[in-house]
């Protein structure tokens, strides 16, 4: 029988899922994912899973979405994962699975199309998929986007990240599984694009009675809709971690009771468990008058270059306009707003790294010491000893194929400061790492690296964006202690943030930024 | 994100006729073009071309905006072509080494004309056609491996996200101190390490993407479609005008006794 008969016979009806012993090696690594875990999760139940990062939270996730394996003969697998009784390679369509990074998550460019796409790999006959792709973005609340009725040739290309989420769930819902799995699904969401995704999950599973895995970090936002939270132990990590242990379930059980049981334990994990704000240093100069050292005027930004059409230039249309602000030494400030309000534009347009579309930024002169007022026209050398710039993806400043090139690159090409290298090292707890290759790194260890390695060329104003999302407690208690402890020294700190409790720790002035009133206005997805 | 896989507010008549069609019409146009070097075929099938410019929703402002570079390629191919092609008739124009004939003026100007008709095909095609739908008619009409077609389609929405990536991956470097200053050579290591995190990025997405569509059950040997490919009557015209362009341009160059075979 075609696995795709086979999915179409049990469609909807709510999935088991049996792990006995599995455990899972990915092809080209010596230990493990994966090790003898033992798992079952009967049908309807709603799954949140936990532990540590390394523990193959997302392995099993991929697993039981069918998409390990596969063509590598290298890979290694050992007990079994059943769904249903059986593997669920053969099962197409039976689980859907959400990945954390919402432009990944589309396939096609129209609307409808994208939803029906799994639906068409299933052989659904025509008009099926069509009434399920109807009723799918009405369960994720697409249906009407901004309020022109039925959309089904939108771009896709033009939803924000929550939207592109959601969008993922209702093409899931077309395959109508049994199983749904969402790895980290709202980790590159603002906090409306998480209630959002969240809402819309929980709309569904109410409908639908599907079961649901989840894995994220952050308790507090899927507590509620879970009936169980699975701690997985780290697998075979927990081999360099003190002896062999027993590799599998650490905790189980209702949310209430396991919170309760291990909330010291996951807190020390850097699980984001309700109620918790990790502790920070507390500001100690926050007050006291301090030097100009930017300023921005009546800025208006674009992250688009004008354009040429035939022989003439169209200068781009700015995402926002009249901005004003002044950066002192020392102090912080924090810019807020939703998305589509051009924070990162606006302050990638201070840090130098974007030319102004109208108004100017200028540098003062205990900053620009004799480059210049503008910082756009500033050599590259000359920007990263006074504005150092930190991405939301620390990948995208990786230079050098090792941790300690990567810190000595900015100090190696100023020509001092590679004593400072060691004591960054130190501070940011990457020692350790010195040879490995930054892309191997966890995401806590890249980020603290990308705000190491900036750091390194010593300038005075640090840009930081988004520097806490998708980020643990610890790593998150560690940034924000570090930068109040650089502010108090002089430093000043311009950082674009959704996080309040960062800007808390920080201190200082908002500038906040909505959207430009004009119609059809650019949205910035999550991942801006 | 800009996205220019998305077909949005052209309702011309052209945007309703199967892509397979336009696509053949297209290929015949540019297979008989591509035979000859004279100028009166080429403007023949330009003139024709130019006359459904409505139909294909374009005007000759858009064709400017979207066709410029081939456009100014044609007339400077056009060009050389008349400066360096062997003298024959009365030199019209003589500089030092470089002279302008009769004879070549003419060769350089089929040239151009030929470029011009054999582009403008494309752009045509191009601007009346969703990618999208395209896709569907390669596999449920032309019978190619869907796997292959809709994997190429879903890549080439990946391609206007990497070209914002480009823009980001410069920036991050501007910002740890690698610079597009300094020595040719410094330049060029500058963009040959911008282009490796670019590749690094791109990876990274393709590889997701793929497991997002594995996951949506891609990849099955049997499949259905949700949008159906369908001729109709308009698709009949759309190929006898693609063999009526042909057809003119063979035969009035046939007739002026221009026609000259490439090979």
């Amino acid at each position: 029988m075609p696995a795709s008969d086979a999915a179409s016979s049990a469609a909807g009806r709510p999935a088991a899922v049996s792990a006995r012993g599995w455990g899972w090696r990915h092809a080209g690594r010596s230990t493990p994912a994966v090790q003898g875990l033992d798992l079952e999760i009967s049908p309807g139940e709603r799954v949140l899973l936990l532990g540590p990062s390394g523990a193959g939270k997302s392995t099993l996730l991929h697993a039981l979405a069918g998409v390990l394996g596969g063509d590598d003969d290298d890979a290694d697998e050992s007990g079994t994962l059943l769904i249903d009784g059986a593997a669920p390679r053969g099962q197409r369509g039976r689980a859907g699975l959400m990945q954390q990074d919402p432009e990944t998550q589309v396939v096609l460019s129209r609307l409808g199309d994208d939803v029906a796409f799994g639906a068409e790999n299933l052989a659904v006959p025509r008009e099926e998929i069509w009434k399920r792709v109807h009723e799918a973005l009405d369960d994720v609340g697409l249906r009407s986007l901004a309020g022109v009725g039925l959309a089904l040739d939108h771009p896709t290309s033009a939803l924000s990240g929550g939207q592109k989420q959601r969008l993922a769930l209702a093409g899931i819902l077309a395959m109508r599984p049994g199983l749904i799995l969402l790895d980290e699904p709202t980790a590159n969401l603002d906090p409306a694009g998480v209630l959002e995704v969240r809402d819309a999950v929980a709309r569904c599973l109410d409908k639908t009675g599907a079961t649901l895995v989840v894995v994220e970090h952050r308790v507090s936002v899927w507590k509620d809709l879970v009936d169980r939270i699975v701690v997985l132990q780290p697998g075979s990590a927990a081999g360099s971690a003190g002896g062999t242990g027993t590799p599998g379930v650490l905790l189980d059980g209702p949310p209430d009771q396991v919170l309760e049981q291990a909330r010291g334990m996951l807190m020390a994990a850097g699980v984001w468990v309700p109620g918790y704000v990790p502790a920070t240093r507390v500001r100690t100069r926050a007050e006291e008058p301090a030097e100009l050292l930017l300023a921005a005027q009546d800025l208006a930004v674009s992250r688009e270059r004008a354009r040429r059409r035939g022989f003439k230039t169209i200068p781009p249309v700015p995402v926002q306009s009249g901005i004003t602000a002044q950066v002192r030494a020392g102090q912080a400030l924090t810019i807020t707003g939703p998305n589509g309000a051009g924070k990162s534009t606006f302050a990638l347009t201070l840090a130098g790294l974007l030319a102004p579309v109208d108004g100017k930024v200028s540098a003062a002169v205990g900053l620009s010491d004799g480059a210049g007022i503008d910082p756009f026209a500033w050599k590259a050398e000359q920007l990263i000893s006074r504005i150092g710039t930190v991405f939301q993806e620390p990948e995208h400043q990786f230079v050098t194929g090792r941790v300690l090139d990567e810190l000595m690159f900015g100090p190696r090409h100023l020509g001092h400061g590679e004593e400072r290298v060691d004591e960054l090292l130190e501070r940011l707890r990457l020692t350790h790492l010195v040879d490995a290759n930054p892309y191997t790194l966890s995401g806590g260890e890249k980020r603290r690296l990308s705000v190491a390695t900036v750091l390194a060329a010593h300038p005075k104003v640090l840009v930081l964006d988004e520097p806490t999302f998708g980020q643990d407690a610890n790593t998150w208690a560690e940034l924000a202690s570090f930068l109040s402890e650089l502010l108090d020294a002089g430093t000043s700190v311009v950082s674009v943030t959704h996080d309040e409790e960062f800007s808390a720790v920080l201190g200082g002035t908002e500038l906040r930024l909505d959207p430009a009133s004009r119609s059809g206005s650019r949205q910035e997805a999550g991942a801006a | 994100m800009r996205d220019a896989l998305v077909l949005r507010g052209n309702h011309a008549l052209l945007t309703r006729a199967n892509p397979l069609a336009k696509f053949v019409a297209v290929f015949l146009i540019t297979l008989v073009l591509a035979l000859s070097i004279d100028w009166v075929s080429a403007s023949t099938a330009l003139v024709a071309e130019l006359a459904l410019f409505p139909l294909a929703g374009l005007t000759l402002r858009l064709l400017w905006q979207r066709g410029w570079p081939l456009i100014i390629a044609a007339a400077l191919g056009g060009w050389s072509t008349a400066i360096v092609a062997a003298d024959s008739g009365a030199v019209l124009l003589d500089v030092g080494i470089w002279s302008i004939s009769e004879g070549s003026l003419e060769l350089g100007l089929g040239f151009m004309l030929r470029g011009l008709a054999i582009a403008l095909p494309a752009i045509l095609l191009m601007s009346c056609t969703d990618p999208t739908d395209l896709a569907d008619a390669l596999a449920q009409k032309a019978r190619l491996p869907h796997r292959f077609v809709l994997g190429t389609l879903a890549a080439m929405r990946l391609v206007g996200l990497m070209a914002e990536e480009w823009q980001t991956i410069g920036m991050a470097r501007r910002a740890r101190g690698v610079g597009s200053h300094g020595s040719p050579m410094q330049r060029l290591r500058a963009t040959l390490g911008q282009s490796f995190g670019l590749l690094v990025q791109a990876i990274r997405r393709a590889s997701r993407l793929a497991v997002t569509m594995e996951a949506r059950g891609f990849g099955g040997r049997r499949r259905t479609w949700a949008r159906e490919s369908t001729y109709s009557l308009l698709d009949v015209w759309v190929l006898l005008g693609g063999v009526a362009i042909a057809a003119a341009a063979v035969l009035a160059a046939g007739w002026a006794g221009t026609w000259s075979f490439v090979f």
